[in-house]
């Protein structure tokens, strides 16, 4: 670690750059032709979020349906069942493959990744680039699919069904190809700038734990999309040519289409939340004011989970037709993936523990974390559990436990991200007071609408129905009512966002007082990030008073 | 530069590790269906022009061969020897289209086809219980179609970039200081070439 | 396992020897290989195949893609990509190999119902 002391100035003395990214250059083109990492970042996060409201729409509209065992809402048919099944799997698929993969890691990490570790920008910078038009390209046909015909198969495109169904499962199931390679080449482009583009003096356990976790996950995206990208293929040969490898009547497999999606489906769910647990790992530190609880153990679980998540996919195949043996070393081997997590989740306790906290925005989101994704990921366990999961499987329960994992875990540490870097990335600090209350709605609105959802599953509710019995009716009713309240909460926040991009550019270059390197540069930051290239000094996280005289 | 280079070449690597996997997909496939079928796989590989096969292998090995001299050749600044070399990988190439383009030729005549265009064969023995001919030939040959063809798509992308740094080569653009490009299609080449490799003996040769 | 030992590290003309005799045991192999499946060795076969098809694949990774002599991370990412792509390929068999085709013990089995009559034409209802 270098001890020169870096030609930056102190915190809050620089004079505000009148020329920063953002207006750097003006005009479409120059947006559309970028290869600015925080650009491409800003374009992702507007393009992500914008994904997350049309899947949240549909969201909203399952549970409209499922409001009532008469699926009425003022006296007409909501939907018939055929609408339905269009209707969730169009949710899951947009929620999964438009918004939640790229999420973290395009949005954020693209703007965070180069600015953490001291750099000018991405190893590739022109793949950054092509990877967004390659979001683009599979966001346009996964909407044209929607609006041709729709896909009613669920977003986990089973066989033999998906292969013999009508709708535009192949326009569909070319969008996610797509989709694939344009995570695939973020995943190249993130691996390469960690190895090779860190600051002088920061070595592997000096970048902050933020950039371990997208670097798993960036391990993850290139190893197991590529499985997903020939699964697809596959299908879509089955599904005109009928090759025969998926489909029982003509000498296929349905039971290996599962094998092959969930090769890549499982570590994908690792790529949806070790970046939220990036971000986690950034947000208690700062806002406990305090270091790591266990740095090297955190750095060390994230590459673990990454690795450990490669073999256990048959859990989400346990009652598929898999044979007894594969089965119960599957359900061993889920058991041992949660150890990294529980590893995480001490550290961050620890972290908190005798540290001075704040309770800002993002530090209540990072809270909410930590009780949702600890329910999520216990209940994960449950269903682990082989002899538990014969019970549970395909009810609400999986529902509720994937949604805390996804949604209590990885949207609700997105959000904290958003909010925490949000100075950064507009020069503006959103309104603190409707913070506060939006993020207490999306807590209390989430709880209602699927912890109701665990007690339905574990009484027996299906997932993916249309119609229920009316013993049902009354959990149905407060989780939609729920979804309301969640809704709500996530309407304030946007508009509040939103409303703060009217104000002057007046933030602080640190107002969270931060120690990871993104902060010593202005908010927002100069086109080339850094005036001078930054020298590492301190470790992340290091919250010691600097030493008299050091200047 | 030199990191510059490093970069470049940690991302192809990625990339072709990313190949690996994709590739490697259809092996898995390959092989359970072999596993699940193998009378019918051993009957139907009979089909296969073993020399065709070999001459395919060797007609690669000897594009490898000439793909790694042009790298050299091009870190030389050796602009004759570098445009040679890269002719020759893409006249390999060409010809193991052709080659191949025999193959597919022969398959189409004997009905030797994917799915169910399938025709079935004097020499298929095997049965399903309702009497009816087993799936497993038509599974063979269409794993057979999928990785041949995607095999030659890769082929064909090949040459194309090949095409194109011979053009650059020819410009006189490379040497000790900047090969980069010719390093990198080096690699992808190679691993068509070592995809190749594992696809001949699963299919032409294994009983 | 005969790995050639020509991991020279090379300048000039011997670069050039080392990538020409990597290519003719490379060619020597593929003989060795298609030879081998002329001959029964049953089982074996496939073992062999393979086998050599690994060595000629290692010798193209290490010579003609230069991994001998390159930083070992470019190594670690070619061995990660056939790592995961094994232990997909062994996860499957475990569940293929092991499957057992049998009726579940405690369902009982599907009587055809006897074949009934014409039934009687059905009494009026009103």
């Amino acid at each position: 670690m270098a001890n020169t002391i870096a030609s930056h100035s102190h915190i809050g003395d620089r004079p505000r750059p009148a020329v920063n990214y953002l207006n750097a250059q003006k005009g479409l083109w120059s947006w559309m032709t970028t290869v600015d990492h925080k650009r491409i970042g800003v374009m992702y996060l507007v393009g992500v979020l914008s994904a997350f409201f049309i899947g949240g729409m549909f969201a909203l509209m399952v549970r409209l349906s499922l409001l009532t065992p008469s699926h009425m809402l003022f006296g007409r048919v909501l939907m018939t069942a055929e609408t339905y099944n269009r209707v969730f799997t169009l949710h899951g698929a947009i929620m999964v493959f438009l918004f939640i993969i790229p999420s973290v890691p395009a949005a954020l990490g693209n703007f965070v990744l180069p600015l953490m570790l001291g750099a000018k920008d991405v190893a590739f910078p022109r793949l950054n680039l092509a990877s967004f038009y390659l979001w683009c390209t599979g966001a346009a046909m996964a909407i044209a699919s929607m609006i041709i015909g729709a896909v009613d198969t669920g977003w986990t495109f089973y066989t033999p069904y998906s292969t013999t169904t009508q709708g535009t499962v192949g326009l569909m199931v070319m969008a996610v190809f797509i989709l694939g390679f344009s995570s695939i080449f973020t995943g190249i482009n993130f691996v390469a700038t960690v190895h090779k583009l860190r600051a002088p003096g920061m070595g592997w356990f000096d970048m902050p734990l933020f950039v371990w976790g997208i670097y798993s996950t960036a391990i993850i995206q290139v190893l197991a999309t590529p499985v997903l990208g020939i699964t697809l293929v596959l299908l879509l040969l089955e599904r005109v040519f009928n090759i025969g490898i998926f489909d029982p009547k003509i000498g296929g497999d349905p039971v290996l289409f599962q094998h092959f999606f969930w090769f890549y489906s499982h570590p994908a769910v690792y790529i949806m939340i070790l970046p939220g647990m990036a971000i986690i790992s950034e947000l208690i530190p700062t806002f406990s004011r305090k270091t790591m609880f266990g740095y090297r153990a955190v750095a060390y679980s994230s590459v673990s989970l990454a690795l450990v998540s490669f073999i256990v996919w048959g859990h989400h195949m346990f009652v598929a037709g898999q044979s007894q043996l594969a089965t119960v070393i599957f359900s061993a081997l889920t058991f041992l993936v949660a150890i990294p997590s529980g590893v995480k989740m001490f550290n961050w306790l620890g972290t908190m523990y005798k540290g001075n906290i704040s309770l800002e925005t993002p530090m209540l989101y990072a809270i909410s974390f930590l009780l949702l994704f600890a329910i999520g990921g216990l209940t994960g366990i449950f269903l682990g559990t082989l002899s538990v999961d014969v019970h549970l499987t395909d009810t609400y329960f999986v529902v509720a436990h994937f949604h805390y994992v996804m949604m209590g875990g990885t949207v609700i540490a997105f959000v904290g991200g958003i909010h925490y870097w949000w100075p950064k990335m507009t020069g503006r600090m959103y309104n603190e007071f409707w913070g506060r209350i939006a993020c207490v709605l999306v807590f209390i609105g989430f709880n209602v609408t699927f912890f109701t959802q665990f007690i339905m599953g574990s009484l027996g509710m299906p997932r993916r129905y249309y119609n229920y019995l009316p013993q049902y009716a009354p959990y149905h009713m407060v989780s939609t009512i729920g979804s309301w309240i969640l809704a709500t909460g996530f309407f304030i926040t946007a508009a509040y966002l939103l409303a703060s991009l009217r104000k002057p550019m007046d933030a602080p270059d640190n107002p969270w007082g931060g120690t990871t390197l993104e902060w010593q540069t202005s908010s927002p930051p100069i086109e080339h990030n850094f005036e001078d290239q930054p020298v590492l000094q301190r470790a992340p996280y290091d919250y010691r008073p600097e030493p008299v005289g050091h200047k | 530069m030199e990191q510059q280079a490093d970069t470049t070449k940690i991302g192809m690597w990625l990339f072709l590790a990313t190949e690996v996997l994709l590739f490697g997909g259809l092996f898995v496939g390959f092989g359970l269906m072999q596993s699940r079928y193998p009378q019918e796989f051993i009957e139907a590989h009979e089909h296969l022009q073993r020399p065709l096969g070999a001459l395919n292998t060797i007609v690669l090995l000897i594009s490898s061969w000439t793909m790694v001299m042009a790298v050299l050749s091009s870190k030389r600044a050796d602009r004759k020897k570098t445009v040679m070399f890269l002719l020759l990988t893409i006249l390999c190439a060409c010809i193991f289209l052709g080659v191949k383009y025999f193959e597919y030729s022969h398959k189409f005549e004997e009905g030797l086809l994917p799915g169910h265009w399938y025709k079935a064969q004097v020499t298929d023995t095997v049965h399903t219980a309702a009497g009816t001919l087993s799936h497993g030939y038509a599974t063979f040959f269409s794993f057979y179609f999928m990785m041949t063809g995607l095999h030659g798509i890769h082929i064909l992308v090949g040459i194309i970039l090949l095409a194109w740094i011979t053009v650059r080569a020819n410009r006189g653009e490379f040497s000790s200081a900047y090969f980069t490009p010719v390093d990198l299609i080096g690699l992808y080449w190679h691993l068509v070439d070592m995809i190749w490799i594992y696809l001949f003996p699963l299919y032409y040769l294994i009983k | 396992m005969t790995t050639h030992t020509e991991n020279t590290h090379a300048h000039g003309g011997s670069e050039s020897r080392t990538y020409f005799v990597t290519l003719v045991a490379l060619l020597i192999l593929t003989i060795i290989t298609v030879a081998a499946s002329y001959v029964d060795f049953g089982a074996g076969n496939i073992v062999i195949a393979l086998f050599i098809a690994t060595v000629k694949a290692s010798l193209v990774a290490l010579i003609f893609m230069h991994l001998n002599h390159e930083k070992p991370i470019n190594a670690v990412i070619a061995v990660a990509g056939f790592l995961f792509l094994g232990i997909f390929l062994m996860f499957c068999f475990i569940d293929f190999d092991s499957r057992v085709n049998f009726q579940p013990v405690n369902v009982k089995p599907v009587v055809q119902a006897p074949a009934t009559p014409a039934p009687a034409a059905a009494p009026e209802k009103k």
